[in-house]
């Protein structure tokens, strides 16, 4: 394993599927009256968050909380960070705290690289998803759910909806599946397809329909807000008619596949409640694998070698 | 500027006029009073004999554009700090930018630079004037009034911006032509690049960050060949990056368009694949590109498409760029790699001989800014600004060594093919070895 958690990319297959089976291990967890294990006692994780995700960061600090580690919450939100504090002051203080992990939430892409490699902070990095680059944990645990609904990735169809361009869902999520071996489509009009989308190890679609056929899994994207008035499409009505996923869609699907959605999810944009709410659906088993793979990668970053489950009765 | 002292002849043996047959110069009463062996024979008592063997002779070099950060911004840079870095890079005549704060966008300010400039006595400060009142890009500033100045402005830029006004640049354009000045244009149309963080490309789409396309600039500079030929204008194009926009000035030189163009020494040397590593010191405006870029821009500067090296020398304080890629500046330092970066990207790779560096970075430059007594052959009665270079030997980047305020340099460790050694300015030593000479 590497010493932190940057991309998607700096997983082998070896690496990937370590964690993906470790988390399997600590999924058993959730099924014992007592939930928590030692393995982190004394450790300090620090959840260090410039943007609001109260999804990622509860998620991190249940994975945290269930190894024992200490966790502390900083949010960039009524701390020195919005009186203008630099990134680089508060990695000196959680430096000087002592943090052996640092989980980054940051709004400008490449922050948690910067941290790993700035010499400022001495522990392992976790990118919580950064700007527009990347959120491997996130890929991680659709992975996770994906192999358990699939048994394997080795050639099963992944068909990703919505706006790459600006995803970084998108983004780990295709460099992870294509090093598990998974052929994955992303589909999107082409203005949310980034320049360049040629080089990256998967296929690609302008038609939704056509690229339905087969798939194993269809992650759907959330659109965010602030695309909706920038000329990437000519309405909300029109995107969701060409690229939501409703029932007419679903039905088209095979008996096996699965629907996925990182959240939060605009109910009858990209997803009809009729999907969401469907038996295909995956959506809130997403958040439950969230914690278990998250509880791996601190596991596995933080020196853990012996079985995750040693020192549990 | 200090007239007083009595100027020291020079007298420096064996320099290799423009990387051609070696020479001995004398260099007296500010000019080349003599060369061959006439010129040992004006050597007195009082003369300092310089062992040039083996080094370059050039013309002192000039730069079309540096922001030299004053005022507003010395804890970046002052003119007399970015003085001291163009007389050790072997430069005799810088033109600083006009986005300081306030903005050189009236005679007051320019005079200002211009009179720093004098008093810091390193290298001839020539202020750029900008085009718009604060670079707002909406009204003109009064160019004539800068133009009669002390500071004798000719070159006009709201660099850092583009004039993206189609009717404002064309008004320009004409205006300046009344005292024969140029509007030297950064060509980045801002709708294609807000909040433009890297060249878009296969690196941008890797890296999350948002793209800065070629096109933002190649339209640009359509649009200005074109209209500088319909009012008959001469245009000068700031700091050009892409392939396509080399091809639009080819075509635009070719139909008899009075266009010049300049090119920065590392959008010739450094491509965007190394913002893989989110370092900031590699962010800058127009951004790095590829490789396919850095070759046509190569080829674009050696076949005289492309007329000038410029350094875009672009200090900041470690502060804008000890942080995270989007809140950096956007910017690296120059004036001190320049000579070493063209001698590795286009000496080295045999694009252009050590003559056609001294028509790119002294000659057209000079007559871009319309300078006089700058960009002069090195013969007998010229003014003796000249810069003797170290070709022979390979020198490593040490940015601690830097005389500029700032230390954004992209070529930290890195190992150039030349260096210049010394500097003078109309006779006077100004650098040498790294240091200016007080």
């Amino acid at each position: 394993m590497t010493r932190h958690l940057l991309s998607a990319a700096d997983l082998s297959f070896g690496d990937a599927t370590l964690i993906l089976d470790t988390a399997d291990e600590l999924a058993r967890l959730s099924d014992r009256p007592v939930k928590k294990l030692p393995t982190l006692r004394g450790r300090t994780v620090v959840n260090l968050f410039f943007e609001d995700s109260t999804r990622t960061r509860i998620s991190f600090e249940a994975a945290a909380k269930r190894l024992s580690a200490d966790v502390i919450n900083f949010s960039a939100k009524g701390s020195s960070v919005s009186k203008g504090e630099s990134l680089k002051d508060t990695a000196l203080t959680l430096e000087a705290m002592g943090a052996d992990a640092v989980v980054i939430r940051h709004g400008a892409s490449g922050a948690p690289h910067t941290l790993a490699h700035s010499g400022w902070i001495g522990g392992s990095i976790v990118n919580a998803g950064d700007g527009t680059h990347e959120h491997p944990t996130q890929a991680l645990l659709d992975a996770f759910t994906m192999r358990k609904h699939l048994t394997t990735l080795e050639g099963r169809k992944v068909v990703v909806v919505g706006d790459v361009l600006h995803s970084r869902v998108a983004r780990s999520n295709v460099l992870l599946l294509a090093t598990l071996g998974a052929d994955v489509t992303l589909v999107a009009p082409p203005t949310l397809l980034p320049v360049g989308i040629d080089s990256w190890p998967c296929a690609y679609s302008y038609d939704l329909d056509s690229s339905l056929a087969g798939a194993d899994a269809v992650m759907m994207l959330r659109v965010q807000q602030e695309r909706m008035n920038a000329a990437f499409f000519p309405s909300v009505r029109e995107y969701s008619r060409r690229y939501g996923l409703d029932g007419d869609r679903m039905a088209r699907l095979p008996d096996h596949s699965i629907v996925m959605h990182p959240g939060p999810m605009n109910r009858g944009l990209e997803i009809t409640a009729e999907v969401a709410d469907s038996e295909r659906a995956v959506i809130v088993e997403q958040v439950t694998n969230g914690v278990s793979v998250r509880m791996a990668v601190l596991y596995l970053l933080l020196g853990g070698s012996d079985s995750a489950l040693s020192g549990a009765e | 500027m200090s007239a007083s002292a009595p100027a020291r002849r020079y007298l420096i043996k064996g320099a290799s006029i423009l990387g051609g047959e070696s020479h001995d110069l004398l260099l007296a009463d500010g000019l080349i009073a003599a060369i061959g062996s006439a010129a040992g024979d004006g050597a007195d008592s009082g003369t300092e004999t310089l062992d040039a063997f083996g080094l370059v002779a050039l013309p002192g070099l000039v730069d079309l554009h540096t922001h030299l950060r004053e005022p507003g911004r010395e804890d970046a840079e002052t003119v007399a700090s970015g003085s001291a870095a163009a007389a050790v890079g072997g430069f005799t005549a810088v033109h600083a930018m006009a986005n300081t704060d306030p903005v050189a966008d009236t005679a007051g300010v320019v005079e200002q630079v211009w009179h720093l400039g004098r008093r810091a006595g390193l290298c001839d400060v020539y202020p750029v004037g900008a085009v718009t009142v604060g670079l707002g890009g909406s009204e003109l500033a009064e160019l004539g009034a800068m133009a009669e100045s002390a500071a004798r402005v000719r070159i006009f830029s709201d660099d850092g911006k583009c004039v993206s006004d189609a009717v404002l640049m064309r008004r320009a354009l004409e205006y300046v032509k009344a005292f024969d000045g140029v509007v030297a244009q950064h060509a980045q149309e801002p709708r294609l690049t807000e909040g433009a963080q890297m060249n878009e490309g296969t690196v941008s789409g890797v890296l999350g960050l948002r793209g800065w396309p070629a096109v933002a600039e190649e339209s640009i500079i359509a649009r200005d060949v074109l209209l500088a030929g319909h009012v008959g204008s001469r245009l000068h194009v700031c700091h050009v990056s892409t392939a396509g926009s080399v091809e639009i000035l080819r075509w635009a030189k070719g139909k008899g368009i009075d266009v010049t163009a300049e090119v920065t020494p590392h959008h010739l040397f450094l491509t965007d694949e190394l913002v893989r590593s989110y370092d900031p010191r590699y962010k800058v405006n127009p951004p790095l590109r590829t490789q396919d870029d850095v070759d046509a821009l190569r080829r674009g500067l050696a076949d005289g498409t492309i007329d000038a090296v410029a350094t875009d020398h672009a200090p900041h304080s470690l502060e804008d760029k000890d942080c995270e890629w989007a809140a950096a500046a956007m910017g690296m330092v120059g004036l001190e790699t320049a000579v070493g970066v063209v001698a590795s990207a286009m000496v080295e790779t045999g694009l252009l001989d050590w003559a056609e560096v001294a028509d790119r970075m002294s000659v057209r430059p000079a007559q871009i800014g319309r300078l006089k007594g700058q960009g002069r052959p090195i013969a007998a009665g010229e003014p003796a600004n000249l810069v003797l270079i170290d070709s022979a030997t390979r020198y490593t980047v040490d940015p601690t060594t830097m005389l500029s305020r700032s230390r954004n340099t992209p070529y930290a460790g890195a190992e150039l093919a030349a260096r210049p050694v010394a500097t003078f300015l109309r006779g006077r030593l100004t650098a040498r070895e790294g240091e200016v000479e007080a």
